[in-house]
C-alpha cells in the first residue's frame, strides 16, 4: 500500500473485479488466486478460457492457477524486485513502451531507465532462477497486450524490500501506459473482507480517514474540530513497534479488536514474551482465541451476522453488511463495546446505531462523502464518492494520478533478511489457503471446512523428501533459528526443490514461531515469505 | 430491429435471444435449463416457441431474434410441447415433492403446476439411486437430476473449475466428476456454483438439510465475512439460527454476480459454535472470571486512566480489526486518538 500510494498517490486497488474481465493480458504474482480471493479467481480464469486473454503467472509454487498460464515465472521467493525490473528493462530495450504515457502522465523515468539497465535476462536468471527466454516472452506478452493488469497480494508485499517491489510493478505498468484503463492497472488483492475500510478508517498509526496525516498540522486541525478536543501530533506504532514496545516497558496497555496477534505476528515465542509483560491487555473477541488466553480482561463481541454495518472490499467498495441472527448470551457490536469503554473514561459518546457513526465518517472523509447508507442499500458504492450525487469510481487515476503524475521510482534487488546455510538449508515460505482463513478463529470451527484440511502440513518437494527419508503423511519437525514446530509432510511438486510451504492457520503448528520479525523499512510488513529452515524426520 | 412477441412489438438489439427480448419486455417463457451467466443450449426445450413461418417449435433461450419475426409464446400447440416435455422430465427420476429440500423453490415443481399437470402419465426409473452424503456441504441426490447440465454448465463456464461433465451414455447419463468420483474424491473445491444453479432437488446444502424450507426461512442480503472480495450473499435464517446461505440463481449483484466459495457458502457455522464468547472475563488469581458488562469496562476505563496518568497516552496502544466493519474501525481509532490521547493505532492489514 505504501508503495503505490508513493506511485500513484493512492494505495488501493486501481481497477474493479468486474473491470478484470476486459484485461487481454494478466500479470499475477503473489497472489494463489484460486485459494485466496476464489470469485476473483473466476473471472481471471473465464477471460483465459472464454476471451483469450494470456496469463503471466509469476510464483515460486506450481499453484492452481499454473494451468492456466501461458507462462510461469518460478522465482526463488525474495527475488521479486529482480525478474520485475527484469522485464521493464526488456520492454525498454526492445522499444515495446508507451512512450507517449511516460512522457506526458509520470516522472522520474529517465532515473528509473537507467537504474534497470544492469537487470538483463541474464543477471536476472543468476538471482532468481527464471530462463532468460521466459523473462523475455513474459516482457513481450505484457507489453504487447492491448490492456494488461497485474494482481498481486501479500506474496509480493511480505518481504522486507515489499514496498520497492510495488514500485517496481508500478514502474511497469506505467511504462506500458497500462493504468486508468478499463482492463488495466495495479491490483493489490487484499486479503480480509475489510481490510481496505480498517485502513480507509484511519486504523493506521499515522493516518486519520481517508489517508489524512496525523502529522499535518491542517489535516489534524479538521479531526480536532470535528471531535472537539486537541489531538497527538506525533505518528503512533506499528504493530511490529507495539509488540517491541511492550516488550520493553514502553506500552504499557494493549487493546485487541479482533485480531490475534499470537498466531498472525511473526516470532510467536517472542509475542508472547512481550505480550506478557504488558499491565494491561484487553481483547474484544467472539472466541477465547491464543490472545485472549493471555488477557486481563476479554469482551464478547458479534459476528459479522449479527450486526449492521459497511465493509470496503478490494476494490473500494463500501457495501452493507445487515444482521441476520441475535448474538448470544451478553456479546455486545464491537461499536457498542468501545462507546462504553469511551464512556467510562469520559468521553460521552451518543451514537445510537451503526448508522450514526456512517453520518459522522460521511463528514469527516472526502472519499466516503456520498457512501450513505440509503446510498448503498441495494449495490456498494466504490470511493471516491466525494458527494450525494456521485456514482462512484471504478477506475482510478484516468485523466490524472492522485498524486498529478505517476512517479518512476528506482528499486534494486536486496537479498532476503536470512539466508539459507548449511544449519538451516531450506528457504520457508508461508500463506493461506482456500479452506481456513487467517488465524483459523472462524474456519476451525466450522464443521465443512475443518473436514477439508483437519491438519496441518508443509509441502516438501519429492527429490528432498527422498533425501531426508520422508514419507507422505510423516511428522517432521520444522525448525528456524526461532522455534520449531510438528506437523504433516506433503510431499509433492507445488514447491521447487529446497522450498517448503506451510500455511499459517494452525496454532498447534503456528509457523509463525519460525517466521523472522525482519520489517520492510517503510510498510513495517514482516518477511514472512523467506526464512531459513531445517527439516527433521520425527522418530 | 424490431420482433412481433405475442401480438407486442419490441425493439431488441442484434445477439440478443427470442428469451432475452420477451424478458425485457415483461414476457414469461418458461426456462429449466437456462441461465443468464452460461452459454444456451437448448437442452430442455421448456421454453419452446412458435415463429411464424419456422416448422418446428424453437426454443427460445437458444434462438436469435430476427428483425420482424413474428413469435407466440403460449399457443395451444406450444403448451401441449411443454406438457409432455416436463411430463418426460418427470419420469426422468423420483420427483418425490413430500421431504425434498427444494420443495417450493423447484423449477420443474413450478412447471408441472404451472401447465397443469396432475399425475405423471408414465412410470419413472424402477430403482432408487442412494443419495450422496459423503462430505459436510453438498448432497447429491440423483434421483431427482433431470441432466439439464446447469451444473456442468455453471462449473465450467462460470467458476471455470472444470470438475463436472456428463458421465455415461444413454439412460444411464449422469452429471458428476470424472470416472464417477464423490465429489470429496474429485478435485472439487465446494464453491456450491453447482447447488446454486440447480433447478431441482438434485443438489442441496447438508446442513440445510430438514432445518427449514425457503419458504419459512428469512433472507437478508449481506456481504461475506472472509476475504476481501465483498461476496454478496443472502443468510437464510429460521427460529433465530442461520440455516444455510444462498445466492439468487439469477439476478445478484457485483462484484460475485451470486458465485460464492467454499468459506463464503458453507463456511457460516461458526456463529453458532458452543465456544462463542458470551460474557465478559476478568483475570482474577491468574484466572479469567465472569464479570459483568459495568465490572469490565469500568476496570478497563479505571486501569487506562492510570496508565496514562503514570506513563502519558503513548504508553497504551490498540490493535483494530480488518474483519470488523468500517464503523467500528472509525470508533476504534477515534477512541485512541481523542479519548486516550495517542496515535498507536495499527491494524493486521500487513500480516
Amino acid at each position: 500500500m505504501a508503495g503505490l500510494a508513493a506511485s500513484f498517490g493512492s494505495g488501493a486497488m486501481t481497477n474493479s473485479i468486474t473491470d478484470l474481465g476486459q484485461s487481454d493480458c494478466f500479470l499475477i504474482t503473489g497472489s494463489n488466486t484460486t485459494e485466496n480471493h476464489p470469485v476473483i479467481a473466476t473471472v481471471v480464469k473465464r477471460a483465459i478460457t472464454q476471451r483469450g486473454a494470456k496469463l503471466i503467472l509469476a510464483d515460486p509454487r506450481n499453484i492452481e492457477l499454473a494451468k492456466f498460464a501461458t507462462v510461469h515465472l518460478r522465482q526463488k521467493p525474495g527475488t521479486d524486485i529482480a525478474w520485475i525490473n527484469g522485464l521493464i528493462n526488456i520492454i525498454i530495450d526492445e522499444d515495446l513502451l508507451d512512450s507517449k504515457f511516460v512522457s506526458e502522465r509520470t516522472e522520474n523515468f529517465e532515473a528509473v531507465k537507467e537504474a534497470v539497465k544492469k537487470y538483463t535476462p541474464e543477471y536476472v536468471e543468476s538471482i532468481t532462477s527464471i530462463p532468460g527466454e521466459d523473462l523475455i516472452e513474459a516482457a513481450r506478452l505484457y507489453a504487447k497486450a492491448g490492456a494488461a493488469s497485474i494482481l498481486y497480494a501479500m506474496g509480493i508485499t511480505q518481504h522486507i524490500t515489499g514496498t520497492d517491489a510495488v514500485k517496481s510493478l508500478a514502474n511497469l505498468a506505467m511504462i506500458t501506459g497500462n493504468i486508468g484503463k478499463p482492463g488495466t492497472g495495479v491490483n493489490p488483492l487484499r486479503g480480509q473482507n475489510n481490510v481496505q475500510g480498517a485502513c480507509d478508517m484511519g486504523c493506521l498509526p499515522g493516518n486519520f480517514t481517508a489517508y489524512l496525516q496525523v502529522a499535518n498540522e491542517e489535516h489534524r486541525r479538521k479531526f480536532e474540530d470535528a471531535w472537539g478536543v486537541e489531538l497527538n501530533p506525533n505518528p503512533g506504532l506499528t504493530i511490529p513497534r507495539i509488540i517491541e514496545g511492550a516488550g520493553a516497558g514502553t506500552i504499557k496497555a494493549l487493546l485487541v479488536m479482533g485480531e490475534n496477534p499470537m498466531m498472525s505476528d511473526p516470532d510467536l515465542s517472542h509475542v508472547e514474551h512481550c505480550l506478557s509483560k504488558l499491565d494491561l491487555l484487553v481483547v474484544q473477541d467472539i472466541f477465547l482465541n491464543e490472545t485472549a488466553l493471555l488477557a486481563d480482561v476479554v469482551l464478547p463481541s458479534c459476528t459479522w451476522a449479527e450486526k449492521e454495518g459497511t465493509f470496503t472490499n478490494t476494490e473500494r467498495r463500501v457495501q452493507m453488511v445487515r444482521k441476520a441472527v441475535s448474538a448470544p448470551g451478553e456479546a455486545r457490536n464491537d461499536w457498542e463495546i468501545l462507546k462504553l469503554l469511551a464512556n467510562k473514561m469520559g468521553a460521552g459518546w451518543k451514537y445510537a446505531t451503526a448508522k450514526d457513526v456512517m453520518d459522522e465518517i460521511n463528514n469527516v472523509t472526502a472519499s466516503y462523502k456520498g457512501i450513505t447508507y440509503e446510498r448503498i442499500g441495494k449495490t456498494g458504492i466504490q470511493w471516491p464518492c466525494p458527494t450525494l450525487d456521485h456514482p462512484g469510481t471504478p477506475i482510478l487515476h484516468g485523466i490524472t494520478f492522485t498524486r498529478g503524475k505517476g512517479l518512476f521510482s528506482v528499486t534494486e534487488y536486496v537479498p532476503a533478511a536470512e539466508q539459507t546455510d548449511e544449519q538451516f538449508p531450506f528457504v520457508l515460505t508461508t500463506g493461506r489457503i482456500l479452506y481456513q482463513y487467517h488465524t483459523a478463529t472462524m474456519s476451525r470451527r466450522s464443521l465443512g471446512l475443518v473436514s477439508r484440511t483437519p491438519e496441518a502440513f508443509v509441502e516438501i518437494h519429492p527429490s528432498d523428501a527422498k533425501e531426508l527419508g520422508i514419507k507422505p503423511g510423516d511428522e517432521i519437525e520444522v525448525s528456524s533459528r526461532r522455534g520449531s514446530i510438528t506437523l504433516k509432510a506433503d510431499v509433492g511438486k507445488r514447491v521447487e526443490k529446497g522450498v517448503v510451504f506451510i500455511p499459517f492457520h494452525y496454532s498447534e503448528a503456528a509457523v509463525n514461531r519460525l517466521t523472522i520479525a525482519a520489517l520492510d523499512p517503510v510498510a513495517d510488513i514482516p518477511e514472512y515469505k523467506v526464512c531459513a529452515v531445517k527439516l527433521r524426520k520425527c522418530a | 430491429m424490431k420482433i412481433i412477441i405475442d401480438g407486442k412489438e419490441i425493439e431488441f438489439s442484434p445477439g440478443q435471444t427470442i428469451y432475452q427480448v420477451a424478458k425485457s419486455a415483461g414476457i414469461h417463457i418458461p426456462v429449466l435449463c437456462h441461465q443468464e451467466q452460461v452459454k444456451p443450449v437448448g437442452a430442455c426445450r421448456v421454453c419452446v416457441v412458435e415463429i411464424e413461418g419456422a416448422r418446428s417449435l424453437m426454443a427460445a433461450c437458444a434462438m436469435p431474434a430476427g428483425d420482424g419475426m413474428v413469435v407466440s409464446t403460449n399457443t395451444e400447440r406450444v403448451r401441449n410441447a411443454r406438457r409432455i416435455i416436463v411430463e418426460m422430465l418427470m419420469t426422468q427420476g423420483h420427483h418425490n415433492c413430500i421431504t425434498c429440500e427444494s420443495s417450493g423453490d423447484c423449477v420443474l415443481q413450478d412447471l408441472a403446476y404451472e401447465l397443469g399437470l396432475d399425475a405423471p402419465r408414465f412410470d419413472g426409473p424402477a430403482t432408487l439411486l442412494p443419495g450422496e452424503t459423503g462430505n459436510e456441504m453438498i448432497v447429491r441426490d440423483m434421483n431427482k437430476c433431470v441432466l439439464c447440465g446447469l451444473c456442468v454448465r455453471a462449473c465450467n463456464e462460470i467458476q471455470v473449475n472444470l470438475v463436472l461433465d456428463y458421465i455415461g451414455r444413454g439412460s444411464n447419463s449422469k452429471v458428476g466428476p470424472p470416472f464417477g468420483q464423490r465429489y470429496e474424491e474429485s478435485n472439487c473445491v465446494f464453491c456450491g456454483e453447482c447447488l446454486r444453479v440447480c433447478p431441482v432437488g438434485a443438489l442441496y446444502e447438508k446442513q440445510g438439510r430438514f432445518q427449514g424450507r425457503t419458504r419459512d426461512l428469512e433472507k437478508v442480503r449481506t456481504t461475506c465475512s472472509y476475504c476481501g472480495v465483498g461476496c454478496q450473499m443472502d443468510v437464510r435464517v429460521k427460529n433465530g439460527k442461520i440455516v444455510k446461505v444462498t445466492t439468487d440463481r439469477e439476478g445478484m449483484p457485483a462484484p460475485n454476480f451470486g458465485s460464492l466459495c467454499i468459506k463464503g457458502r458453507f463456511g457460516y457455522d461458526y456463529v453458532h459454535h458452543p465456544e462463542r464468547l458470551t460474557k465478559p472475563l476478568i483475570r482474577r488469581d491468574g484466572e479469567l472470571k465472569e464479570a459483568s458488562w459495568d465490572e469490565a469496562a469500568g476496570f478497563v476505563g479505571e486501569k487506562l486512566a492510570s496508565i496514562k496518568q503514570a506513563h502519558g497516552a503513548d504508553a497504551i496502544a490498540g490493535l483494530s480489526s480488518a474483519r470488523c466493519t468500517n464503523e467500528e474501525n472509525y470508533l476504534f481509532q477515534k477512541l485512541l486518538r481523542a479519548v486516550v490521547g495517542t496515535n498507536n493505532v495499527d491494524h493486521c492489514a500487513r500480516l
